[in-house]
């Protein structure tokens, strides 16, 4: 593990189906290789369609960074259990992690992209967000 | 209203026992407008808390709902366990905070409060909510426990005529319409559970 790729901002992939979540985080990796801390979790703790907060916890801790997180869901269940989980980090910790209002494979990669240059968590969330307006 | 340790393992088996009744109906429900799973999850959920009862029990009350809250956030998935969790959780922080004779109705309305606020929800949506807030108000009015119950059921089925305006259901637009919301329809199912054992077992 490389200074510069602690230093940058992570990204975490949240998805009811982890063959979305994983093709996804495939998908970064392709664009920005090691650079980037990344996590992804899918499905519910049975493996069927769905989340979970421990799994979504797990997904930010693998990637977290000091820069801050990233978090990318798909649909409404994905959302409510990524803020649950993000409560339950802790008020200090739970400011460094982000979940941006844009598409779950368009944001991961465009905002992994940014981060990879070693930008803010501010400016990656504004950037992946860029997307939905 | 004061529950000692065998009321709390009482009412986790007869929650239990309640969505595992219902499962299958409740996974109907969901299909119709949902994903489906709701009746799994749930049964998930309450299955966790049962395996539970025992050390849950244990604990002192506000701590006991607070521990149900997060057991049922880890282990419902969906939306429904941030809601669910979100709920009983609250309800045990504002007991915990309470004078001896702290107003019940009161901290269950500060809890259905932070259950909208985690859905970003309100009143009319077609959610659990809309089972919550006639609930809560007739126990602010001291309704009887056969009361709450038929108030819970007949808000649930309300629900049917409402357009979905949170979650999947929502993406149906009016074909939502004419079904009956399946988290509406576990709380109102849960709330009877818990109605019909104080019936049966507390002065009030």
């Amino acid at each position: 593990m490389t200074p510069a790729r602690i230093a940058n901002v992570g990204i975490v992939i949240v998805s009811h189906s982890p063959l979305v979540a994983q093709g996804a985080a495939d998908m970064v990796r392709q664009m920005v290789g090691d650079c980037v801390p990344l996590a992804w979790t899918g499905g519910n703790v049975e493996g069927g369609l769905g989340t979970h907060v421990a799994g979504i916890l797990m997904a930010i801790e693998v990637a977290w960074s000091e820069a801050g997180v990233a978090v990318f869901v798909d649909l409404g269940g994905a959302e409510t259990n990524s803020e649950m989980a993000v409560e339950m980090l802790g008020p200090a910790r739970a400011a460094k992690v982000a979940i941006c209002n844009a598409p779950l494979v368009e944001g991961a990669v465009v905002a992994a992209a940014e981060a990879s240059g070693g930008s803010t968590l501010a400016r990656v969330v504004a950037t992946a967000e860029e997307l939905s307006a | 209203m004061r529950l000692n340790a065998a009321d709390l393992t009482a009412l986790i088996g007869l929650c239990r026992e309640q969505i595992e009744q219902h499962c299958e109906r409740l996974g109907r429900l969901d299909s119709a407008i949902g994903d489906g799973d709701h009746g799994a999850n749930m049964r998930r959920g309450l299955e966790a808390v049962y395996r539970e009862r025992d050390a849950i029990s244990a604990l002192p009350l506000p701590a006991a709902l607070e521990r149900i809250g997060l057991v049922l956030v880890m282990s419902i998935g969906g939306a429904a366990g941030p809601l669910y969790g979100t709920l009983l959780m609250e309800l045990g922080r504002g007991l915990a905070v309470g004078e001896e004779e702290a107003d019940f109705a009161a901290i269950l309305a500060q809890a259905v409060a932070a259950v909208a606020r985690r859905g970003r929800s309100g009143p009319g949506d077609k959610t659990l909510l809309d089972v919550l807030y006639p609930v809560q108000a007739e126990i602010a009015g001291h309704a009887a426990p056969l009361r709450i119950a038929e108030c819970a059921r007949n808000a649930a089925q309300a629900t049917e005529m409402m357009l979905a305006r949170r979650g999947r259901a929502s993406y149906l637009g009016a074909r939502s319409i004419g079904h009956e919301d399946p988290g509406a329809s576990s709380c109102a199912l849960l709330t009877r559970a818990i109605c019909l054992y104080f019936k049966e077992n507390a002065p009030s």
